[in-house]
């Protein structure tokens, strides 16, 4: 192991020069731009012995990684925002034909208007398709899903694409010191893919997704419904042997649980604000306020067990979102609703859209409200969700 | 952690999943699936074989697979399950296909 100083972007590509890629492809867009120009220069200086694939668009670069790994290789993609949106289409090709793709989403706010900081709705767009979706707290923990998402896709439990997002400029542009594991130590943590089951090469004969009968479609739906559910096993074990080699003592899997055990008050959020969030529980817990935070780090698959486990025993819950379903509410609020104990109230907040600055006194003034509405009995309210705006009030 | 179901083996279940996937997934190409599609053709391509050069693009092109040929033979068309799409004619470099309206 050693220690280097790495902005998000560079730590995401010596992750993937790591994991000893074979294939590839991408197109420019901020804030994504620096890992796939660091992994060109990679390439270009032979100190990754990969095949790099130069497209006209994040469509065709989705597509090239698709072949590349429908061809046995271990293949690399990344994008943000806009890019990701001109990809949805072969993203759903990618999850339904099982191809264990790796895609690292700086995640960045969708125009109009144009806008180049973060929130966490481009990444949840592709919330229903079929990828793993793991959202890093800092630029470690970019690094290190990195190498956990081949290990997790390319398992014969799962067979899911994987994308792991981390917040644009607050992780991608930021420099952290980052703990890097030597070649060795991931060569046994990692081996080479094993193309099974399929591998398309000169001399086969298959289609893939050919034409079929519509029972087809649902039961291949079924087959990613169950292999998402066993995904939660495999990775909390590849947390664990991961954490492990990296002589770490602890493994968060699913979700970190940030001062939980005695909560009466539960907070739930995802990505690097997480870190604000934790600071303003710190100063909470100091005025006496029993209140703990549930951080996810895999929202697919959404990790409903642990939630309702850490959820058993508090008065409320309330659920910060960095993205909204228009018309719905916010997107880790309705699959909390769906994880914990009917009766237990929820509040929703949404905040920080479009890289709005979210600091450590947002979060306490959030969550000293939410706790004053549920003492003074006026959580029946809560039906709705609320826009955390301080600059209009 | 405290899943609240949990397979009976995940390897199990996994490799299960995998082969019903895997059948599901990938199709075999396999000869006259679609039945004799021969009998859709309203043109027939007819090699006039004394002006092919034996290049094998019409081989390459046929949407169908139907054109035998290896190389440095003459291409041979199976009519059992050539549509008559043209295709071979229309990429013959030295216009050796000729395309004949059935039951002329
Ligand atoms: S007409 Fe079409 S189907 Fe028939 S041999 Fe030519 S290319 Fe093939
Ligand atoms: S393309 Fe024309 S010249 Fe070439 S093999 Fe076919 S018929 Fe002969």
């Amino acid at each position: 192991m050693m220690r280097r100083v790495l902005i998000g972007n560079i730590a995401v590509s010596e992750a993937v020069k790591l994991a000893n890629v074979d294939v590839i492809s991408a197109y420019p867009i901020t804030p994504q731009t620096i890992i796939v120009e660091k992994l060109a220069e990679m390439v270009e200086k032979g100190e990754l012995n990969a095949k790099y694939i130069r497209v006209d668009s994040e469509h065709s670069a989705l597509a090239a990684v698709y072949g590349a790994s429908a061809s046995g290789s271990r293949v690399f993609t990344a994008t943000s925002s806009h890019g990701l949106l001109y990809m949805y289409e072969m993203l759903w090709w990618t999850a339904n034909s099982r191809l264990p793709v790796v895609m690292a989403v700086v995640t960045r706010s969708i125009g109009p208007p144009w806008n180049i900081h973060t929130d966490h709705q481009d990444a949840l767009t592709i919330r229903d398709s079929g990828w793993i979706i793991g959202f890093a707290e800092n630029v470690q923990e970019a690094f290190d899903m990195t190498i956990m998402a081949y290990k997790i896709s390319e398992d014969k439990r799962v067979l899911l694409p994987s994308i792991v997002a981390l917040d644009g400029f607050i992780l991608s542009h930021t420099a952290e010191p980052v703990d890097l594991p030597t070649t060795s130590e991931i060569d046994g943590f990692l081996p080479p893919r094993d193309p099974s089951p399929f591998k398309v090469e000169p001399g086969t004969e298959f289609a893939v997704g050919n034409l079929g009968p519509d029972e087809v479609t649902m039961e291949l739906r079924w087959l990613i419904w169950r292999a998402m559910y066993r995904s939660k096993y495999v990775i909390e074990d590849v947390d664990k042997g991961y954490n492990k080699i990296l002589g770490r003592n602890y493994s968060h899997g699913l979700v970190e649980r940030y001062r939980v055990e005695d909560a009466k008050y539960l907070i739930v959020s995802m990505g690097s604000w997480s870190g604000d969030a934790k600071d303003a529980v710190d100063m909470l817990r100091d005025e006496g306020y029993e209140v703990g935070l549930a951080r996810i780090r895999y929202v697919r698959p959404f990790p409903s067990e642990i939630i309702r486990d850490i959820s058993s025993d508090v008065k409320a819950v309330l659920v910060i979102d960095r993205a909204v379903s228009m018309g719905s509410g916010g997107i880790l609020y309705s699959d909390i609703l769906r994880s914990i104990d009917r009766r237990t109230p929820v509040k929703n907040v949404i905040a920080g859209i479009g890289g709005v600055d979210v600091n450590q006194d947002h979060f306490k003034m959030i969550i000293e409200e939410f706790i004053d509405e549920f003492e003074k009995d006026e959580y029946h309210n809560w039906n709705d969700t609320y826009w955390f705006m301080p600059w209009m009030r | 952690m405290s899943l609240k179901y949990v397979p009976k083996d995940l390897d199990e279940e996994a490799s299960e999943d995998l082969k019903l996937f895997r059948d599901k997934l990938l199709a075999k190409p396999g000869k006259g699936s679609a039945g004799k599609t021969g009998t859709w053709r309203l043109y027939k391509p007819v090699i006039k074989i004394d002006g092919c050069t034996k290049c094998g693009i019409c081989w390459l092109y046929c949407p169908d697979d139907v054109i035998s040929w290896r190389p440095r033979e003459y291409p041979d068309i199976d009519y059992t399950y050539c549509k008559g799409c043209g295709i071979c004619a229309s990429v013959c470099p030295v216009n050796t296909i000729e395309m004949i309206l059935e039951g002329e």
